[in-house]
């Protein structure tokens, strides 16, 4: 990345015409924006208005909140929810227990095999648990877990994804931190947790985001896996609403999904910089 | 600590990531294989052997085909699209602009918003006559109502968008990391220079985000047969599966008609196909990409 | 050391001694899945009924599961059943009896019910019911959460165009003729008001069975293994749906989406629509205008198909947890709590004695819509239904909606339905 030096074919420096170049930006990304925001704005429309204004937008149109208690009383997203958030948090420790232990390995240790199942582990960014839902059902099937929240997060507690980004930030670490500790007699698993995983924060912290955020909206395998009100996530809980008899009631659904995932959209809201700068220094590149 | 220390150090730190891994990707992607060569058990009637039938079948299923063609051109646009439109909301984030943070919170919120709930959100514009879409063609443009997700021909482009509009935000993160990561001495010397934007974009950025960009491309590509929660909401796979992809397909073969086999050929077919992908990939970026 | 071994012992045997007097106490424990299509009070009316039944009857406990959609219900029982461990009755889908039997998870009613009585119970319900929940001269199914499709219209849109507002077109060239009048355009000629509104999305040969029993027609035979895909009459049904937005234009192209036809119906984007009874209560609640119930327009005759769930009695239990079950279907069935259900979600009853309960009465003479249902059971007829259902209904469906969106004409479409439907079926002949 040395040779930073241009190529000689650029012309001479050009006369400032920033404003209309900024102008054109800032109207192209607001735009883009609000086109994004649509279906959000249309959620907040719908949720907080009686039915009628649905697909009516005027201006002075009654506020209410009977959607929420209509969605509220209409799936046990209570249970739900403490069924997803479960799931999540048991997803997410798993992963960055398995995760950093294997990562250490890959990224400090020699040893004969390793490049194969490194190769192996990538193997897994693309052949997903996602993909291989028949055959991962008959293997749950047969741990007799059919119906529990453990076996909806088994196929994702070891993620290829993961073991790379922390095996990347590992290896970015100086060796001489890791030798200064093992004079001071430690040994490796505390050398881990004593100097890897404290320089790792904001690895785990993208990681855990994206982690989180695919997870909680996560839908075909627990719709596959799951089949009482005890186990299943929010996303099959929404997908009640649109397998009824009647006619999809807009109103009531865009409520349960502001309510269901509200704590998410906050939760971004409020540390967005945080989780940005993470990313950035988490190297995810 | 001697070598033979080493080893067995690593092997057992490796020992419960590579058990799940095998349990729950490897192990049921070589059933899946052994799979396609049986007939699927049903009733009291076991699994026998039957050879290449399956693949016979799949030859011979027009549904197949339909689906993976959908599929293929649903990639084809979807990849290139999201990845381009991502690059440009995280250049402009990446701005001095104004209300960005509103603007950043707006491209991200659909990462955050369940598919197959916000599915039916677009399920409404898509509506034909009172949808938000044709409210504005017919009442700014006295256009005539269209049904948008009734026809074979507009019903895969519709979920396309549904699929750019729900990953483009996810990508954009991972450019404006990378943005940011990128030194201002750069951008410096080029201003010194004289370099105008354009050619600063692709001397400079384009090249450093080669690395962001291999690892989004291999995202979207999974996207690109993984994402099927909208199809649940939105169209069922219809009109004549104008919109079913092969994942969906392979959910409604193995758990609506228990056609487990067939779906595990399915499956082969879908491994295959991003095996075919990812050598590719990688060959094309090979010489581009440092990964060290 | 030793007390504790001694008092672990003594633990364990006053735990069996109270799992005995636990078992004795209640003779009879019967697991009952049950699937809620529309909302909550369907779900609390459940329980309520069996909390009834069951301080009725306290050498029974009945543990009643809601078990999410038809879909996930079906899948659940399966799953279950396969695993050795089935609930002991189920309310399923009727179309699924074939791959219930297929399977070999299920009785039939007869085989527990056999006494004068029990006869005369199982010949108590309408007969369209019973078409579904029947094969081989055998009882398999009992209806209980039953729906049929009806003709919805609104009336001011009628009395606008100048056409009667109480009154429903009767046959299929009226629903033409007065279509064509309810259209409305509005200054760039686009139109505003379609006349009627068919869905055709995710389960189209529902609706579409409306049209083929009006022609005469019957999609399946009793034993499911024989589809009439192709017949002439199927295929002037699916033309004259084909129709109604090409030729006629009165009804908007394209596939029509399910979910949101009552909204259309509400914003006055189609002046009549057809959809479930299961609507009743949403329409009521919602439709800002004066709206009618009438049965489907007749052609060849009147008709419709019926549709939604049975009562299933699952093999893998005791002897008299199987006649626990059945006792149960019973008085569930029974007119008057299948009024009460009936009421409360909408469905239709599926006795005639059901209807003529007081409460019944009252019901319907204060909102005389829900008759129409009834009424129209006297010309409907089983939902199609075969084995390897849903495979067999996907061809079917797929065929038609490539007929609706023009890429092939009915009749080359309802061909090669029917050649597929042969070739799953031929194994089951």
């Amino acid at each position: 990345m040395s040779d930073l030096s241009l190529s000689n074919t650029v012309e001479t420096a050009r006369p400032r015409q920033f404003d209309f170049d900024r102008a054109l930006n800032t109207f192209g990304a607001w735009t883009l924006a609000i086109l994004w925001a649509l279906p959000l704005l249309y959620a907040i429309w719908t949720a907080f208005h009686p039915a009628a204004y649905e697909a009516n937008f005027e201006l002075l149109a009654p506020l209410t909140l009977e959607n929420f208690t209509k969605a509220w009383s209409a799936a046990p997203f209570a249970q739900y929810f403490l069924n997803t958030t479960m799931l999540v948090t048991i997803i997410l420790i798993a992963q960055f227990v398995l995760g950093t232990l294997a990562a250490y390995a890959f990224a400090r240790f020699e040893f004969p095999g390793s490049s194969i199942l490194f190769t192996l582990v990538l193997l897994q960014l693309l052949v997903m648990p996602d993909i291989l839902i028949v055959e991962n059902y008959k293997m749950i099937r047969n741990l007799g877990l059919i119906d529990t929240i453990v076996a909806i997060g088994l196929p994702y507690m070891a993620s290829g994804f993961g073991i790379f980004l922390l095996r990347q930030t590992f290896k970015t670490i100086p060796r001489e931190l890791d030798e200064a500790a093992r004079v001071e007699g430690a040994g490796p698993l505390l050398v881990l947790w004593k100097v890897y995983v404290p320089l790792a924060i904001p690895t785990y912290l993208a990681y855990g985001l994206v982690s989180v955020s695919h997870h909680w909206n996560n839908f075909l395998w627990p719709l596959i896996i799951t089949n009482s009100v005890e186990t299943r996530p929010v996303t099959v809980g929404l997908s009640i609403f649109a397998a009824v008899d009647g006619g999809v009631e807009w109103s009531v659904i865009n409520a349960a999904t502001l309510m269901t995932s509200g704590p998410l959209l906050i939760a971004f809201l409020l540390f967005q910089r945080q989780f940005v700068q993470s990313f950035m220094r988490a190297g995810i590149k | 600590m001697t070598k033979r220390m080493q080893w067995i150090y690593a092997w057992l730190l490796l020992t419960p990531a590579m058990v799940m891994l095998f349990a729950f990707t490897h192990f049921p992607a070589i059933t899946t294989i052994i799979s396609s060569f049986f007939s699927t058990p049903r009733g009291r009637r076991p699994a026998k052997f039957v050879g290449l039938r399956n693949y016979e079948e799949l030859m011979a299923d027009p549904t197949f085909w339909k689906v993976l063609v959908n599929n293929l051109w649903y990639a084809m646009a979807t990849i290139p699209a999201s990845i381009g439109i991502s690059l440009l909301m995280a250049i402009w984030v990446n701005d001095k602009l104004k209300g960005r943070s509103l603007v950043r919170m707006s491209f991200f919120a659909p990462t955050v918003l369940p598919l197959i709930a916000v599915a039916n959100i677009w399920l409404f514009f898509y509506t034909p006559g009172f949808g938000l879409i044709d409210q504005i063609r017919m009442g700014v443009f006295g256009l005539p109502e269209n049904s948008w997700l009734g026809q074979q021909e507009t019903v895969l482009i519709c979920m396309m968008v549904v699929t750019i509009w729900k990953e483009a935000g996810f990508f954009m993160i991972f450019y404006l990391a990378a943005l940011q990561a990128i030194p201002p001495s750069y951008k410096e010397a080029a201003d010194i220079e004289g370099a105008s934007r354009w050619t600063f974009f692709w001397k400079i950025t384009w090249p450093l985000l080669m690395p962001t960009t291999l690892f989004v491309s291999i995202n979207a590509v999974i996207n690109s047969f993984r994402l099927v929660d909208h199809i649940f909401t939105m169209t069922g796979g219809g009109p004549d599966n104008a919109s079913s992809l092969l994942l969906f397909y392979i959910y409604e073969v193995a758990f609506k008609y228990w056609q487990t086999s067939y779906a595990a050929t399915l499956t082969v077919v879908m491994l295959a196909i991003l095996s075919i992908i990812a050598i590719g990939q990688f060959f094309f970026m090979d010489r581009r990409v440092h990964y060290r | 050391m030793k007390s504790i071994f001694k008092s672990l012992g003594l633990a364990a045997s006053a735990a069996a001694l109270s799992l005995g007097t636990a078992i004795s106490a209640h003779a009879v424990d019967l697991q009952f899945y049950f699937p809620v299509a529309v909302g909550g009070t369907a779900a609390t009316t459940i329980e309520e009924l069996t909390a009834e039944y069951a301080a009725a009857h306290p050498d029974v406990n009945i543990n009643a599961v809601y078990a999410g959609s038809y879909q996930d219900t079906v899948s659940k029982a399966l799953t279950a059943a396969r695993g050795g461990n089935p609930p002991q009755l189920s309310v399923i889908l009727s179309v699924d009896m074939f791959t219930l039997i297929d399977e070999d998870v299920i009785i039939a009613f007869d085989d527990v019910a056999n006494s004068d009585e029990d006869k005369k119970w199982l010949n108590s319900f309408y007969p369209a019911f019973m078409e579904n929940s029947q094969t081989g001269g055998k009882t398999y199914g009992i209806p209980f959460q039953r729906s049929t499709p009806v003709l919805y219209w609104n009336k001011e849109a009628f009395k606008a165009a100048g056409l009667d507002p109480e009154k429903a077109p009767a046959t299929w060239e009226e629903m033409v003729s007065m279509g064509q009048k309810l259209i409305k355009k509005d200054a760039s000629g686009n139109v505003t008001q379609w006349g009627v509104r068919i869905p055709s999305s995710g389960f189209p040969y529902w609706l579409f069975q409306g049209l083929t029993t009006e022609n005469d027609a019957i999609l399946a035979n009793a034993d499911g293994n024989k589809t009439n895909f192709d017949d002439p009459k199927v295929v002037e049904a699916l033309q004259y749906l084909v129709d109604l937005s090409g030729k006629h234009g009165v009804m908007a192209p394209g596939i029509i989406e399910w979910g949101a036809t009552p909204k259309a119906f509400f914003e006055g984007n189609t002046a009549m629509m057809w959809t479930s009874t299961g609507n009743l209560t949403n329409v009521r609640n919602n439709a800002p205008f004066d709206f009618g119930v009438a049965m489907l327009p007749a052609n060849k005759r009147r008709g419709a198909p019926t549709g939604g769930g049975n009562f299933y009695i699952f093999k893998d239990s005791s002897d008299e947890q199987k006649k626990a079950s059945v006792d149960f279907v019973k008085w569930i069935t029974a007119p008057k709590q299948a009024a009460k259900w009936s009421m409360a979600t909408g469905y239709v009853a599926p006795s005639p004695a059901a209807w003529e309960t007081d409460e019944m009465k009252a019901y319907a003479a204060d909102f005389p819509p829900a008759l129409v249902a009834r009424e129209q059971l006297n010309h409907a007829v089983a939902e199609l239904s075969t084995y390897q259902n849903q495979r067999v209904t996907r061809i079917f469906n797929d065929a038609l909606h490539a007929a609706i969106t023009g890429k092939k004409t009915p009749e080359e479409a309802l061909k090669s339905a029917q050649a597929e439907a042969d070739r799953i079926l031929s194994e089951y002949r």
